[in-house]
């Protein structure tokens, strides 16, 4: 049984959610907190994230740099647009593979729900072919791990 | 799926044109000139590619007159499942790890009086 969902919207619109056995505050405070954001937001197996600059209020800057340990890694910068602890962000992003991706306009919402959290990821892409680019590039994270998993049967 | 397949399926899929061709035939059968379009490529280009994705098995053509319009084949549209899923096992990875991240944070109080960062840390 699998409690997220993914799915697109439209020709630009890609739609995450996800529940969480904790309160809106905790689940909030995990996506703003560098510390925490550290202890996560990795991709598949193996990789780590050094560097994490997480400047939580509106204008404040986003830095992500991911590497895997081999030497290959890749990072990601964005903008606070707006706030509201705990319950809604908005945020502008971008991947650098190393040229950057065109931006992504990124919504997440956290609602209580029961004695947990129903978060909502809403992603904007400019337009179609750069939605269906940012799906490959996550395909590609997704492909490292399944090789790593065929790795380990062979 | 024999194994050979799933060698040039994942092959065909390890190039970000390839599975571009592959997310718009998604949405319906589509001619060379139509596929060419988005990716700004020329038609010979795509060409190449519709014919490593046919070898495949991923993409079918189908003869109308003078045009050949391709769509997703069965193994295609199998294919294209795998993608989503595969990227949803990398975003559950992701959450997993934030249900530990959440399980260890100290639980909120009751109260809703507003604390420092400094507050919160142990």
């Amino acid at each position: 049984m699998s409690k997220l969902t993914l799915k697109t919207e439209g020709d630009t619109h890609v739609i995450v959610t996800r529940r969480f056995a904790a309160s809106p505050e905790a689940v909030y405070r995990a996506h703003t907190d560098p510390k925490l954001i550290q202890k996560w937001l990795l991709g598949p197996e193996g990789w780590t994230m050094p560097v994490c600059i997480n400047e939580a209020r509106r204008g404040g800057k986003i830095r992500y740099e991911w590497t895997n340990g081999k030497g290959r890694g890749f990072y990601l910068t964005g903008e606070y647009l707006e706030l509201e602890p705990y319950n809604r962000i908005l945020h502008i992003e971008r991947m650098h593979l190393p040229d950057p991706t065109p931006d992504n306009h990124v919504e997440t919402r956290f609602d209580a729900d029961g004695t947990g959290t129903l978060m909502t990821v809403r992603m904007t892409l400019p337009d179609a072919q750069t939605r269906e680019a940012m799906l490959a590039t996550g395909m590609d994270r997704g492909m490292e791990a399944s090789y790593t998993r065929l790795e380990g049967m062979i | 799926m024999t194994l050979p397949n799933l060698d040039a399926a994942f092959s065909a899929l390890a190039d970000p044109t390839r599975r571009g061709i592959l997310v718009r035939l998604a949405k319906g059968e589509a001619s060379v000139m139509e596929l060419a379009k988005p990716f700004e490529m020329t038609q010979p280009a795509i060409s190449q590619h519709l014919k490593v994705l046919e070898d495949a098995g991923l993409v079918a053509r189908r003869v109308d007159g003078t045009k050949r319009p391709r769509r997703l084949a069965k193994a295609g549209i199998e294919a294209m499942d795998q993608w989503l899923a595969m990227l949803r096992k990398a975003l559950e990875k992701n959450y997993d790890r934030l249900d530990e991240v959440l399980a260890g944070m100290e639980r909120p109080t009751i109260k809703t009086t507003t604390k420092t960062m400094r507050g919160e840390n142990r």
